[in-house]
């Protein structure tokens, strides 16, 4: 069997593992599982247009935020099939393409697109909180303002019946390992390695006839509609969508588990993800210590102490060991001064 | 006529308003080119540092607003800066990122320690009768403060070593250095400074809105907004931003709704940011501060 093979193999058994698991699983696991999977798509997001693409957005839950608005108001007004879902996509790729515009012909440097997209973000959230009373309403959905939408229909298959819990978990899953797949492949395109050219030099790409501005743009709109999509499925796992899919810990919460998984792969934010969202959840359930105060420390304490997050500095640990064994001695090991940059380039590609 | 001065009143406050919540993050990016996240929560510091001063500690409010919360949350800002900040100068993004980390963790720290409440705070000036219209005291008592705040500043950078030193840093540091100055030192003062300017402008607005453990995110935009259209020039970049979206979002907010006011002063801003991407004065009022 080739390399190019495992990620292949480890999608599949990824894939079958999710599919037979919720059978094994009592309902309310299953509930709280979905909902990470749900988030774990959104961190996918992130890790793409961060990790890979170098935009360092940090207002991402505008398009989640958009995604799972879109979603509730499509599905309010033509029923909760693939129109709802479409919407949950198309509206934040459309949103963070004009964005993207903005920034991306403007020139604006790194740091101002992270200022600009968290401000849009707050602002978005200060917009849908003030939309209460019955004359803010499109079509047949109510915004309800500070206290959402409530009541929004649950996926249907085509003949009107709603899909259980299991079978959610099902779709959340499958479509977490159709977008992980789909991003990884796209970065193996022209386009992906475009990408990656511009986020490693973003002057040489351009000297060399790339259009930079271009490349970023598409692959924001894409981090969009991926981000859009799992709000589009968290509107309709809850059945409810408020404000606070906007607001700055949402926005937070997505920085840190690219943060900690690690940027720069796409796997590693999904594992963080999920073991963070596990976490918060067992912190949760206590009233000592403010889940804020946690998350704040290890956003810092990562940023401080393990920037290039886990599971890049888990290869890197790891790697020099198996190179020693593979030539016969620990001696011959690689040793630490190989550079993790180096390393963290386009050898991570799932 | 009095409509026309209670009108320029309540622009002028919009303004004022924008350099309070603005101007401590504007020397900070300004001098080190730090975009310190936890900006909004050194606001939210300095209003419960004035509250707590004058309903609990039963300090006079001018003593707890003007005095106590400036040196409390400057010193709050100064530990950070030690703690975290420090390691991680000229990596910009890191330290948006760590500063993040502050933010969420003061806001937790606070709503564990106060609860999540609004408290308020009374208005301490009476409202002003002019002609058939009335206008707030206290927004005038802003007006003023802002000017101060700006004149006093001007006069710290123009005037002083301290000023003379920290504009060569913001130039090259290392020459500083050669030259027996210690750039470490001036930029921990210039991260203080920036939080004791927060924490002034905090306790400023609290009489008005109340202070809640997260009310920094809603001050965060418009600061933001405002101190990247300004540029890198300090005063006149964060005066000259004040100036254009204190009017953009009090003209749509008088016409609409205050929430309109808040989305035109986004659009204005991208706009802005789209053909002048170097913020105001990368552009005009290039050699100011």
């Amino acid at each position: 069997m080739t390399k190019q093979q495992y990620p292949v193999l480890a999608l599949v058994a990824v894939f079958g593992l999710a599919m037979a698991l919720p059978a094994q699983m009592q309902l309310y696991t299953v509930y709280e599982a979905t909902v990470y999977l749900v988030m774990a798509i959104l961190a996918l997001s992130l890790a793409f247009i961060w990790g890979k693409g170098g935009i360092m957005c940090l207002g991402q839950s505008a398009f989640f935020g958009l995604g799972a608005y879109a979603y509730a108001v499509a599905a309010l007004n033509f029923g909760p099939g693939v129109v709802a879902c479409l919407a949950a996509v198309a509206l934040p790729a459309l949103g963070a393409a004009l964005l993207g515009y903005f920034m991306f012909y403007g020139r604006i440097s790194d740091i101002y697109v992270g200022v600009i997209t968290l401000a849009v973000t707050l602002i978005l959230f200060n917009l849908m909180n003030s939309t209460s009373g019955p004359h803010y309403h499109i079509g047949q959905a109510r915004l309800g303002g500070f206290n959402g939408i409530t009541g929004i229909p649950t996926l249907a298959w085509p003949d009107g019946t709603p899909l259980s819990p299991a079978a959610l978990f099902r779709l959340t899953a499958g479509l977490l390992v159709a977008v992980l797949a789909a991003l990884g492949l796209y970065l193996r395109s022209p386009a992906g390695k475009l990408a990656l050219a511009v986020r490693e030099n973003e002057h040489r790409a351009e000297l060399l006839g790339y259009n930079v501005a271009l490349s970023k743009l598409s692959t924001f709109a894409i981090g969009g509609a991926v981000a859009g999509l799992a709000g589009g499925l968290f509107a309709n796992w809850g059945a409810f969508v408020s404000p606070t899919v906007f607001a700055l810990l949402q926005s937070a919460q997505i920085i840190i588990w690219v943060i900690v998984g690690g940027r720069g792969t796409l796997v590693g934010p999904i594992l963080g993800c999920i073991a963070l969202q596990w976490a918060t959840t067992q912190l949760g359930t206590q009233q000592v210590v403010q889940v804020n105060l946690v998350l704040g420390v290890v956003l810092s304490a990562f940023v401080l102490l393990v920037p290039a997050g886990l599971l890049p500095s888990l290869g890197k640990w790891v790697r020099p060991l198996r190179a020693a064994r593979a030539q016969g001695g620990p001696l011959a090991a690689a040793g630490p001064q190989r550079s993790a940059r180096h390393e963290g380039g386009s050898g991570h590609d799932a | 006529m009095d409509f026309v001065a209670v009108l320029a009143i309540e622009f002028l406050g919009s303004i004022a308003i924008l350099v309070l919540i603005s101007i401590g993050l504007a020397v900070v990016f300004g001098m080190m080119k730090v975009i310190n996240m936890a900006h909004g929560e050194f606001l939210m510091l300095g209003g419960y540092v004035a509250i707590y001063g004058t309903n609990w500690a039963g300090l006079n409010f001018w003593v707890s607003s003007l005095v106590v919360a400036p040196l409390v949350v400057g010193a709050v800002g100064m530990g950070l800066e030690w703690l975290v900040v420090r390691h991680l100068y000229g990596r910009m993004i890191d330290t948006m990122l760590a500063t993040w980390g502050i933010s969420l963790a003061l806001v937790g720290a606070m709503t564990m320690l106060v609860g999540n409440t609004t408290q308020g705070l009374s208005t301490p000036l009476p409202s002003l009768q002019i002609g058939a219209y009335s206008a707030s005291g206290y927004v005038l008592y802003l007006i003023v403060l802002a000017g101060l705040v700006v004149a006093l500043l001007y006069a710290l950078f123009k005037r002083t070593t301290f000023g003379l030193l920290a504009r060569a840093t913001t130039q090259n540091a290392d020459m500083v250095a050669a030259l027996g100055g210690n750039p470490r030192r001036i930029y921990a003062s210039t991260f203080g400074l920036g939080a004791a300017l927060a924490g002034l402008g905090g306790a400023a607005l609290a009489p008005m809105t109340g202070v809640i453990p997260t009310i920094g995110a809603s001050y965060i935009a418009k600061a933001f907004i405002t101190v990247i259209s300004g540029g890198g020039a300090v005063i006149a970049g964060n005066l000259s931003a004040s100036v254009l979206y204190g009017v953009v979002s009090q003209v749509f907010t008088y016409l609409y709704t205050p929430v309109i006011g808040q989305v035109a002063l986004l659009v204005a801003a991208m706009v802005l940011i789209r053909f002048l991407p170097k913020g105001i004065t990368g552009r005009f009022f290039k050699r100011s501060i």
